[in-house]
């Protein structure tokens, strides 16, 4: 009896270990690929390819059952728009079913609800307790009739915890011009549009068949974003606006194709309700550190705008397209990655002639939810080499980014389709 | 197989040191004049968009490599730098989202040369497009709701 008994305390307490020690590190099984995938990554860190999709890979999600959600941009071959992968014990992956028949970029998972996009509306699927998706053929509609142009369709949004789901609404300009991206064409003044996209617009996650009539206009003045994420922390809405282009070839005697190349940043928000950026009546100048007023609504690339305007909470180099949000809350990563944000940036194009930059992830450490202390690059290499990031022709563009439920950092690559597994693997 | 394809990459590399080159060496005849203005427009109007290489930018902006419409119809693609494009259409299987504002702007004579320019370089090996040609199109063309 007493024997049994301390066979069975051995396997409990052999089994609380694991337990803990699965919850810290990816399983014994999961280890980098031989060249971390082709990555380079800080001391420690290694790198899997998870699966090949072969699709446009933007937005994805992972279960703690081991499930991948991949929203892709436009329906693959068979019709479908989110592919279901479910990973082996040594990480790699394999498709396991499909579903939805959109295309779009952000996919979320939230109490019990599976949260997609198309470029006009927003669906919930109701998961089961392994998380998986009980009907993919009956979505609930919870958004629709929202506006979408050709440039900045797609309708990235974030959860909050209180049943609340923000929704970017892009605006389809570069900068609200007469002729949008011509040379000297000037801003339509007010630019209307802004009733009704350029902005963050909250929608209840309980409700059906939203529109503009049921939303609020949260924030205004943002011209596009692809990565939007809830700070937890400081119970917060972060973004990162795609800045506009065409400084120089809409406005050659204001700025060298060189000052174009940089301006305007990149900026992450931190997003109060009412808040306004600003565009695009200005553009964020993170060299002199000011907000400039744009040159479609009179700027000279000094002039500097009206105060109203809120302030980013960090401004990164011009042009390279923030794709990715992610508060890192796991516990795998060393503490100073703890609560910090990782950004995708997709790659620029807009800096030609002058070299391009992006195609890598970046860390932006947080203390208290907000950000402090510089930026650094976490990932690159997705490029392939530095004359490809140099000529805009990467082999791999990160897109978007998620967590794994041991810690482990995925993100997904749009243009080949690579899905990625960052882990620690220093003891 | 690797050695032509460095060959023309080398090309690539040089095509602007060898354009200076050969307008230092001789005075030049009026074609070649022409292709030399075509090369200068397309950096100032089109590079930003369709990059150094002609390759434009996935989902965004298209290529100026082998596609229809730069090879194809040349009266299509004189609308295209006379009224910009922003149509919903796929571009060998691809679509691009940007929109490509009017080029008006531009002589008959400026953008017969940068159609040339595009038509013969970026491995594309089609005929120039005349001065002419863009006048007639010019004449007769209506802008695009």
């Amino acid at each position: 009896m007493k024997n049994k008994f301390n066979k069975y305390l051995v396997l409990m307490a052999g089994f609380a270990v694991s337990v803990s020690l699965y919850a810290l590190k990816p399983g014994s099984e999961v280890v980098p690929d031989a060249d971390n995938a082709g990555l380079k990554l800080p001391d420690g860190f290694g790198a899997l390819k998870v699966a090949e999709t072969g699709a446009k890979a933007r937005h994805l999600v992972v279960t703690p059952q081991g499930d991948i959600y991949v929203k892709l941009a436009r329906p693959n071959k068979e019709g479908k728009g989110i592919l279901v992968l479910h990973e082996a014990s040594n990480g790699k992956a394999e498709l396991k079913s499909s579903f939805g028949t959109y295309g779009g970029t952000e996919v979320a998972l939230k109490g019990g609800y599976l949260y997609a996009s198309s470029n006009t509306e927003v669906f919930k699927y109701k998961v089961n307790d392994k998380n998986e998706v009980i009907n993919p053929d009956q979505p609930e509609k919870i958004v629709t009739g929202l506006k979408a142009g050709r440039q900045h369709e797609t309708k990235s949004f974030a959860l909050d915890n209180d049943g609340n789901i923000y929704v970017n609404i892009g605006a389809w300009f570069n900068s609200c011009q007469e002729k949008d991206r011509g040379l000297h064409s000037p801003g339509i003044p007010g630019c209307p549009i802004l009733d009704s996209m350029g902005g963050v617009w909250q929608f209840r996650t309980d409700k059906l068949n939203q529109s503009y009539g049921e939303g609020v206009r949260y924030a205004t003045g943002l011209r596009n974003m692809v990565g939007m994420e809830w700070n937890q922390q400081d119970n917060q809405l972060f973004v990162m606006q795609h800045g506009r282009d065409n400084l120089n070839s809409s406005w050659p005697e204001l700025y060298t194709t060189k000052q174009s190349a940089e301006l305007p940043a990149e900026c992450l928000y931190a997003l109060k309700k009412g808040d306004n950026a600003g565009w695009p009546f200005m553009y964020y100048d993170q060299i002199q550190h000011k907000k400039i007023e744009a040159p479609e609504y009179g700027g000279d690339g000094k002039k500097e705008a009206d105060a109203k305007y809120i302030d980013p909470a960090v401004a990164y180099p011009g042009h390279m397209a923030p794709n990715g949000l992610l508060f890192y809350t796991g516990n795998q990563f060393p503490t100073k990655y703890k609560n910090g944000a990782f950004i995708a940036f997709h790659g620029s194009w807009n800096r030609a002639p002058e070299p391009q930059a992006g195609y890598f992830v970046v860390f932006q450490p947080f203390k208290d939810g907000k950000p402090a202390g510089d930026w650094e690059v976490f990932a690159d290499g997705f490029s392939g080499s530095p004359e490809k990031t140099a000529a805009g022709r990467a082999d791999h563009r990160p897109c978007g980014l998620a967590q794994g439920a041991d810690g482990s950092l995925y993100v997904t690559d749009d243009s080949k389709g690579t899905i990625y597994r960052i882990i620690y693997t220093k003891k | 197989m690797k050695k032509p394809i460095l060959v023309i990459a080398c090309l690539f590399c040089c095509a602007p040191l060898l354009a200076q080159i050969k307008t230092k060496a001789k005075p030049k005849p009026a074609a070649r004049l022409a292709a030399v203005d075509g090369k200068g427009i397309y950096e100032k109007y089109c590079l930003t968009c369709h990059q150094g290489d002609g390759g434009g930018v996935p989902n965004m902006n298209p290529p100026l490599i082998k596609t229809s419409y730069v090879l194809g119809d040349k009266t299509r693609l004189i609308k295209v730098v006379l009224n910009g494009f922003s149509e919903n259409v796929d571009i060998d299987g691809e679509s691009y989202s940007n929109v490509m504002p009017s080029h008006d702007f531009l002589k008959d004579q400026e953008i017969a040369a940068v159609l040339t320019y595009v038509r013969k370089n970026f491995t594309n090996k089609a005929g120039p497009i005349t001065t002419a040609q863009v006048k007639a199109v010019r004449a007769t063309n209506k802008k695009k709701i």
